[in-house]
């Protein structure tokens, strides 16, 4: 992708060789290049895991913090400074296990940012452990026996919670992923964009060759804006759909609801102690 | 009967009777008729019912400080005499409800007032709290007009009946007084000083907000928690008129990390928690370490382990703050004993978290939130918010090694450059890195700042006498109880030393600790855990600690007798 404004150069990835997480990678560059957004405007909060690695293989500001809680600095970056461009970006262990509460919490405040989540159902980083997402039956070191626990449904999830943007895509299919996260950044709130995507190493399953097998697309007769038809698909599997489950405009964001931006959009950093009220409300403490 | 200067009044009742607005209401209308109030309550973590009390003293000086003697008691249910125990002396002057207090149950001067009788005239017992409150004004120099009108003032808003009911029911109260005190039963003499109704009164929570106001707090997440929730109310209600952002987080694991977030973006964010909350916070406390981000937490401490007593005081949780966090980073901790530096602190914590990077504890507790005095004014010409990001250029590197160990901190989207925050250990642009040399190199630079943090950390305020050779020392809260029980053991020999800081401890701290014949260490918890850092930064013997742990703060009766018998076996 010569002339990508977001691309590093000539750097060392410690993914595996022929790892979902690469084509992820493209196409999100490839589709902040075609929104034409300033790499300087733009900031990647990740977790931890392999998945969360991402920011660093793209220029960009990025808060890689810890695992689990990618989501709530997302939120506060907003929320400091609604001119930036946000994208949270991490794995099912990370956004949907450890991170699950705030992955609830977010959905509810609708902050205007993008959620990634690279779905391998696997833990890559801790060697092959099972993740929420993993399905039943799935033997690994630690699930001796297989997975017994019911799979977390992300996309069910989010739609019940009336998440403002919900979709699905797969890492085998560049093009339809890159479109999506075109639409998920644009959308104004909250966006969920599930990634379907083959652990080469940890999940010898779910592999490119399987998620072929057992996906398919919503279908262009899909309507997004209807709640419930949204609901429905997303708790279909075998195959599961791909593509833009759930739309909802003109809902307030999370930033639209503060205080400090009823007037305008300044950053927080921007903007001064107003030391004339802060007598005043000194002065109201002496005439209690 | 004997004359007091300074009359220590308690209330005491069930959750859900009022006392809280009786308090309200007496602290406010008597600093505003000229007299200093000094008022701090101690109840159950309940809504209704059980058992609770509030202290006023009354007084022609300053007071700031809790008493045990009781010098007026109003019990307004029938556990109130039980509950207080041996504080009710034979000089107390009790006033209660004939039928609410039986006979079996009296104690001190017991003087019947039908308060019941009294409440069901105005419109029912919901009315019992104002009419106590007027007895007590009653008791003082406080005109029937001035208390009429201020009870208009103080219900306005809550309709025109319950206003007129809680005025009417004020009157009641404040005859009921005038009528004690024209049998000669009950005799106050406290002087008024016209200059205390300009004063300024606030509680220790709402001190610890302004605080942050003045030190540029533009972004609180928080979980509601007590007894730190206090101050999530107040940034809350002052979030409109000074644009911070409030937001009630789903964890306290959410908050920190949505503070680091906050900082990052530019903001200057604090977290408001207790023990309990910020056992989760941990994680985010080490982060902050990594990533060299500011980070203010203030921490109302209430006694532990686990829920432990929710509404109650302690300072157990400075080890919690010292050594929370994995890995080896820089902090610094204050802890304030006046409202004034509470006001300073809670500034200077921006500051200084802003300016070296690395997280700031603000150490209160239940009992400082809850007490209210009035002082001449707040020290806002001094609590100043001072920024240290900086404007970023295209080679912008976020851990550039610099002569002082502090990189400039760049904010995203505040010049060409890209601002690379890593949690992993990273190089200096900020991209993770496992060069094992340069993790040495960064980890020295972490803690180098160590130095700087301690040449400047804040001095010990000395009180008492001025060179004696037993020095008394303590931190945040009990200053004020221990300055007056100093007062009252009025020995030469003792001087006190309030730390505001308790780390780094300031330069110097070991000299001054070596010239002692003897150090006692005042403080709020079981084992001494301030003590146990003085002794491991100075090398420094204590020679006695002075331990509460019970959930209520020290007394300045009870300083004064522990003190005294702990310098007395120095002699």
């Amino acid at each position: 992708m010569a002339g990508n404004r977001f691309d590093m150069g000539d750097i060392d990835i410690a993914w595996c060789p022929g790892c979902g997480n690469f084509s992820i990678l493209e196409a999100l560059k490839g589709a902040l290049e075609e929104l034409d957004i300033d790499p300087a405007r733009l900031v990647l909060v990740s977790g931890i895991g392999q998945a969360a690695k991402t920011p660093h293989y793209l220029r960009a500001n990025v808060f890689n913090g810890l695992h689990g809680r990618a989501l709530p600095p997302a939120t506060a970056v907003r929320a400091a400074n609604p001119g930036l461009v946000v994208v949270a970006e991490s794995g099912d262990g990370d956004m949907y296990g450890e991170g699950g509460n705030h992955f609830l919490h977010a959905i509810r405040r609708n902050p205007d940012l993008t959620n990634i989540v690279h779905n391998n159902m696997v833990y890559g980083l801790t060697k092959g452990q099972a993740s929420p997402t993993s399905r039943p039956g799935f033997t690994t070191p630690v699930q001796v026996d297989g997975v017994g626990d019911e799979p977390f449904n992300p996309l069910a999830v989010a739609i019940a919670l009336n998440a403002s943007f919900v979709a699905r895509a797969f890492s085998g299919d560049g093009e339809q992923m890159k479109e999506i996260l075109k639409e998920a950044i644009r959308h104004r709130g909250y966006s969920l964009v599930d990634v379907f995507q083959p652990c080469v190493s940890f999940n010898k399953v779910n592999t490119y060759q399987w998620f072929r097998q057992n996906t398919r697309p919503l279908g262009k007769e899909h309507d997004r804006g209807n709640r419930m038809e949204a609901l429905r698909r997303a708790m279909e599997k075998d195959p599961y759909p791909l593509g833009i489950f759930y739309v909802r405009e003109g809902g307030a964001c999370f930033e639209d609801r503060l205080p400090p931006y009823e007037k305008d959009d300044t950053p927080l950093h921007l903007r001064e102690v107003d030391r004339d009220k802060l007598e005043a409300l000194v002065r109201t403490k002496r005439e209690t | 009967m004997k004359k007091r200067k300074d009359f220590a009044i308690v209330l005491c009742g069930e959750a859900g009777q009022g006392i809280q607005t009786v308090e309200q209401i007496l602290t406010r209308i008597l600093k505003q008729s000229g007299y200093h109030i000094f008022g701090t309550k101690e109840y159950m973590s309940r809504v209704r019912g059980g058992s609770n009390s509030t202290l006023i003293r009354v007084s022609s000086e300053p007071v700031d400080a809790p008493v045990d003697r009781i010098d007026l008691l109003l019990p307004l249910d029938g556990k109130a005499m039980e509950h207080l125990g041996e504080r009710v002396g034979k000089n107390t002057i009790v006033i209660g409800d004939g039928d609410v207090v039986r006979p079996a149950e009296r104690r001190g001067n017991f003087h019947p007032v039908p308060l019941g009788a009294l409440a069901n005239e105005v419109g029912g017992a919901l009315y019992g709290n104002t009419i106590a409150a007027g007895l007590v004004a009653g008791l003082f120099d406080i005109a029937a007009g001035d208390l009429d009108a201020f009870m208009g003032r103080f219900f306005a808003g809550t309709g025109d009946a319950v206003v007129e009911r809680n005025r009417l029911a004020a009157a009641k109260g404040l005859q009921a007084a005038r009528e004690l005190v024209r049998a000669g039963k009950v005799r106050v003499d406290v002087k008024k000083n016209p200059g205390v109704a300009g004063d300024v009164l606030v509680n220790g929570a709402e001190a610890v907000g302004i605080g942050t106001l003045a030190g540029g707090c533009d972004f609180l997440s928080a979980y509601p928690m007590s007894p730190s929730t206090a101050v999530m109310v107040f940034l809350a209600r002052h979030a409109r008129d000074f644009g911070i952002v409030v937001e009630q987080a789903e964890d306290e694991i959410a908050a920190v990390n949505m503070a680091l977030g906050a900082w990052y973006a530019g903001a200057r964010a604090l977290v408001s928690t207790s023990g309990g909350g910020f056992a989760l916070m941990e994680e985010g406390v080490s982060l902050a370490g990594m990533l060299e981000s500011p980070l203010v937490v203030h921490l109302a401490q209430r006694p532990g382990p686990a829920t432990g007593l929710p509404t109650r005081t302690e300072q157990g949780d400075l080890n919690l703050v010292l050594y929370a966090g994995h890995g080896a980073f820089r902090r610094c901790v204050y802890a304030p004993g006046t409202l004034e530096e509470a006001v300073l602190l809670a500034c200077r914590a921006f500051n200084t978290a802003d300016r070296y990077q690395v997280p700031v504890f603000l150490l209160t507790d239940q009992y400082f939130m809850d007490s209210y005095w009035n002082v001449p004014g707040l020290p806002l010409d001094e609590a100043r918010a001072v920024r240290h990001t900086v404007r970023t250029d295209r080679d912008y590197r976020r851990y550039a090694f610099t002569g002082d160990g502090i990189s400039p901190r760049g904010i995203p989207g505040l010049g060409e450059g890209l601002v690379v925050a890593d949690s992993d250990e990273h190089d200096e642009e900020g991209h993770i890195t496992e060069d094992l040399a340069l993790r040495v190199r960064m980890v020295d630079k972490r803690l180098s700042r160590g130095r700087e943090l301690e040449r400047e950390a804040l001095p010990p305020v000395r009180y008492g006498h001025e060179d004696g050779d037993v020095l008394v020392l303590g931190w945040g809260s009990t200053f004020p109880a221990l300055r007056e029980s100093l007062g009252l053991v009025g020995s030469r020999r003792i001087s006190g030393l309030h730390f505001p800081q308790v780390h780094p401890l300031p330069p110097g701290t070991a000299e001054t600790l070596r010239r002692a014949k003897a150090i006692i260490v005042v403080e709020g918890n079981a084992t001494g855990q301030f003590a146990d850092l003085v002794e491991k930064e100075t090398k420094v013997p204590v020679t006695e600690r002075i331990l509460k742990y019970n959930g209520l703060p020290f007394t300045v009766e009870e300083l004064a007798e522990r003190i005294g018998k702990a310098a007395g076996k120095e002699e």
